[in-house]
C-alpha cells in the first residue's frame, strides 16, 4: 500500500508552509506528495515562492510529486495559473476538470478527490485520456470503489486521513463570520491553521471552515478498513496535511499498512494528532459519513 | 426573448407551465437518474412521451434531466434514461457526469446535450472543452458566478448559457457538495436528494422546536413560530461562540430584477427551480416571468414586486450575481 500526501487544503504563512515540506521530505516515509494551491488563489502568493525548492527536496528524498489544480476555478487570473501549472512538465493532478482542457495530449496527470469519479464510464474516459492515477471522492460508497478499484486500469486511491472536503463555494465563510465580503478578507483564514470548527445549536462538533470549502469536524480515518482497501485493490491512500504532528500520522499509517501495528494501536496512537480530536469513517462502511466503526 | 426555462414535477406542473407560458419545461424518471428523486415526483415512460406530445403541441420543448452520477455498476439505467428521453422525442438531455456525457454524445449524437448545473462548469475553457469533446449545446451554469462574470464567459464560448433566476438556492457549487452524505448518506450526486426529509426530526423542548437532520440540531425556533426546513447549507451554527447562518441566511434566489442585465450579459435561458413545487405555484412563477421576459424583450422595465410572496416565506437573495455576496 502506498501513501500519498494530499495538498494541503488551509492558508500557512511560507515559513510554516516550507518547515512543512522539508520535514515531509527528510522524514516521512511516503511515496508521493501533491502540492500547490487547492482551495483559494489568493493565498498563492504568500508562499508561491517556496514551491520549487519543495519540488526539488522532495523529488530528491526520492517521493513522486504532483502539482494541484485548484477546486474551482473562476477568475482570469486561476485560469491563468491552471494553463501555466499545464506547462511546469510536472504532474498535474486535475480537481477541478477545467485543468484537463489545459493539458496538452499526452500530458502527464492524475486525478484528485474533486474529480467526480462515480463510475466506470468516467474512470474510462479519463484514464484512456491519460490519467495515471485517479483518487476517488470521498463520499464514494464501499461497493463502487470496490468495483471501480478492480476495473481500473491505473492505481486507484482513497482518502486515508484528515478532515473531508465536502464542499466548495464562491462566498469565503471566513470572510462571513468576520464580517467581511471575500474581496477584503485581509486573508483571514490563516488565523486557522487547521479549519475553523462550525458546531451545532445543541454543540455538537459537526463542521469545519476553511475559507471557500467546507470540510468535517472529525477526521476521516481509513485505518480500520485498511484490510478491506487493500483486498479491494486499492493503490494508495491518501493522507490529508495538518498543522501539527503529520510526520507521525504518516509514520503510524507506514507501520499499520506494514503490519508493525494493529488497527486498535493505530487508533490509540492517531487519536491525539486528530485535527477536532474525533474520527469518522462512514464513507468507507457506506454508511452516513460522520460514522465511526470504532465507537 | 430570452427562452423560460420551467420546472415539471409531474404531468400536471407540466401542462400548467406550458399554459402559462413556458418556453421548455424540465423533468427527469421516477428514480435516481435525476437530482429530484422525491417520492411521488417525476415522470414514468408513457408519462414522459404524452408530456413531449401535449408540449410540442403548444409550440413549448421539454428537457430531460438525467443529472446525477451514475453509480459503479449501474449504469445501465442512467444509459436507458437517455435513450428513452430520446426515444419520447425529448428536445434535450441535461447531463452532469463526464461519462455520461461521452456515452450519449456516442451513442446518441443526434440528442441534444446540456450540461447540468450539477457538472460545475465556471469558466469558459472548461465549457468549450465540453462543447468541442462532447458536442454540448448548453451549459447551465453554477450559482458562483457574478454577473459580470456571466458576461465574461459568454464572449469567449460557443455554447448557449443557461442561468437560474427563481426558487431554492444552493450555496456551494453544485454537483460538489457532501454536506448531505457526511450528516445522513444520501447526498444529490448519488441519490438525487440533500438534507432528505427521511432524516429530519423535529423536536418540542420546553417553548422552542427543535429541527434535527441526521440527529445534527440545526434550527432552532420558538413554538408557534414558522418552523425552517433544516437545509444543511441553511441551517444556524455556533462557531467560536457565534450562532448563526454561517453558510446562508434561510433566503431563496429572487434574480428577476437581474433580467434586463443577464440579457445583456448573453444569456439565452433562464431557469426556474422548483420540481418540487405545486402546480399552482408553479403556474403562478411561470406566468409572472413570462411577463417579465416579455417586458425585457420590449425595453420596458420588469413589472415589480409579484413574486414575493412565493418565495420560501422568507427573505429573497440575488444570491452570487452581486459580488458582496461572496
Amino acid at each position: 500500500m502506498q501513501i500519498t500526501v494530499g495538498p494541503n487544503q488551509f492558508f500557512w504563512d511560507a515559513a510554516s508552509w516550507r518547515d512543512f515540506y522539508a520535514r515531509l521530505a527528510d522524514e516521512a516515509p511516503v511515496d508521493r506528495v501533491v502540492l500547490g494551491e487547492l482551495v483559494c488563489s489568493k493565498r498563492l502568493p504568500f508562499y508561491q515562492a517556496e514551491i520549487p525548492g519543495a519540488v526539488e527536496r522532495l523529488q530528491a528524498a526520492g517521493k513522486a510529486v504532483a502539482m494541484t489544480s485548484l477546486a474551482l476555478i473562476t477568475l482570469k487570473r486561476e485560469r491563468t495559473l491552471t494553463a501555466e501549472l499545464a506547462a511546469t512538465g510536472l504532474e498535474v493532478e486535475v480537481n477541478d476538470l477545467t485543468a484537463l482542457a489545459h493539458l496538452p495530449p499526452g500530458a502527464a496527470f492524475s486525478v484528485g478527490p474533486l474529480v467526480n469519479v462515480y463510475n466506470e464510464g468516467t474512470l474510462g474516459w479519463l484514464a484512456a485520456r491519460g490519467a495515471r492515477r485517479i483518487c476517488l471522492p470521498p463520499e464514494l460508497p464501499p461497493e463502487p470503489l470496490a468495483l471501480l478499484a478492480a476495473q481500473s486500469p491505473v492505481p486507484v486511491e482513497v482518502w486515508g486521513w484528515g478532515r473531508l472536503p465536502l464542499a466548495i463555494s464562491a462566498r469565503c465563510y471566513h470572510a462571513r463570520l468576520h464580517d467581511r465580503a471575500k474581496d477584503s478578507c485581509q486573508f483571514v483564514c490563516d488565523v486557522d491553521p487547521d479549519g475553523r470548527a462550525v458546531d451545532t445549536l445543541d454543540g455538537q462538533r459537526f463542521l469545519a471552515v476553511n475559507g471557500v470549502q467546507t470540510l468535517s469536524a472529525a477526521c476521516a480515518s481509513a485505518a480500520r478498513a485498511l484490510p478491506r482497501l487493500r483486498e479491494a485493490g486499492i493503490a494508495a491512500l491518501r493522507l490529508s496535511p495538518q498543522a501539527e504532528g503529520f510526520v507521525a500520522v504518516c509514520r503510524l499509517f507506514r507501520d499499520l499498512a506494514d503490519g508493525r501495528i494493529d488497527a486498535a494501536e493505530f487508533d490509540a496512537r492517531a487519536r491525539p494528532l486528530a485535527p477536532g480530536g474525533a474520527f469518522c469513517d462512514g464513507f468507507l462502511t457506506g454508511a452516513a459519513g460522520v460514522a465511526w466503526s470504532g465507537a | 426573448m430570452m427562452e423560460l426555462v420551467c420546472p415539471a414535477g409531474t404531468p400536471a406542473a407540466l401542462r400548467a407551465a406550458v399554459e402559462a407560458g413556458a418556453h421548455a419545461v424540465y423533468c427527469g424518471f421516477a428514480d435516481e437518474t435525476n437530482a429530484r428523486n422525491f417520492p411521488g415526483l417525476n415522470f414514468s415512460r408513457p408519462e414522459l412521451a404524452e408530456g413531449v406530445a401535449f408540449a410540442h403541441r403548444h409550440g413549448a420543448k421539454v428537457l430531460v434531466a438525467i443529472n446525477t452520477f451514475p453509480q459503479a455498476g449501474r449504469q445501465a439505467l442512467w444509459h436507458r434514461a437517455v435513450a428513452d428521453a430520446e426515444a419520447a422525442g425529448a428536445d434535450a438531455v441535461i447531463l452532469a457526469d463526464l461519462g455520461l456525457v461521452a456515452h450519449t454524445a456516442e451513442q446518441h449524437p443526434g440528442l441534444r446535450r446540456h450540461l447540468s448545473v450539477q457538472a460545475a462548469a465556471a469558466n469558459p475553457d472548461i465549457i468549450n472543452f465540453y462543447a468541442e469533446a462532447f458536442g454540448v449545446k448548453r451549459v447551465v451554469l453554477p450559482r458562483v458566478l457574478t454577473v459580470a462574470e456571466i458576461t465574461a464567459i459568454n464572449r469567449e464560448i460557443d455554447a448557449e448559457t443557461e442561468v437560474f433566476v427563481f426558487g431554492g438556492l444552493c450555496v456551494m457549487a453544485e454537483g460538489r457538495c457532501s454536506l448531505s452524505s457526511y450528516a445522513t448518506g444520501r447526498s444529490p450526486n448519488m441519490n438525487g436528494v440533500c438534507s432528505p426529509p427521511s432524516h429530519v426530526v423535529y423536536a418540542e423542548e420546553g417553548d422552542t422546536l427543535a429541527a434535527r437532520l441526521g440527529g445534527f440540531t440545526i434550527q432552532k425556533s420558538a413554538r408557534g413560530a414558522p418552523a425552517p426546513y433544516p437545509t444543511l447549507c441553511k441551517g444556524c451554527f455556533v462557531s467560536e461562540g457565534t450562532t448563526g447562518y454561517v453558510f446562508e441566511d434561510p433566503a431563496s434566489l429572487d434574480a428577476s430584477d437581474l433580467i434586463p442585465a443577464l440579457a445583456r450579459a448573453g444569456v439565452t435561458a433562464l431557469k426556474i427551480e422548483g420540481r418540487q413545487r405545486s402546480r399552482a405555484y408553479v403556474k403562478e412563477v411561470v406566468r409572472s416571468f413570462r411577463a417579465a421576459v416579455e417586458a425585457v424583450a420590449a425595453g420596458r422595465p420588469v413589472p415589480a414586486g409579484q413574486l414575493a410572496r412565493l418565495s420560501e416565506g422568507q427573505a429573497a437573495t440575488t444570491g452570487a450575481y452581486a459580488k458582496t455576496w461572496r
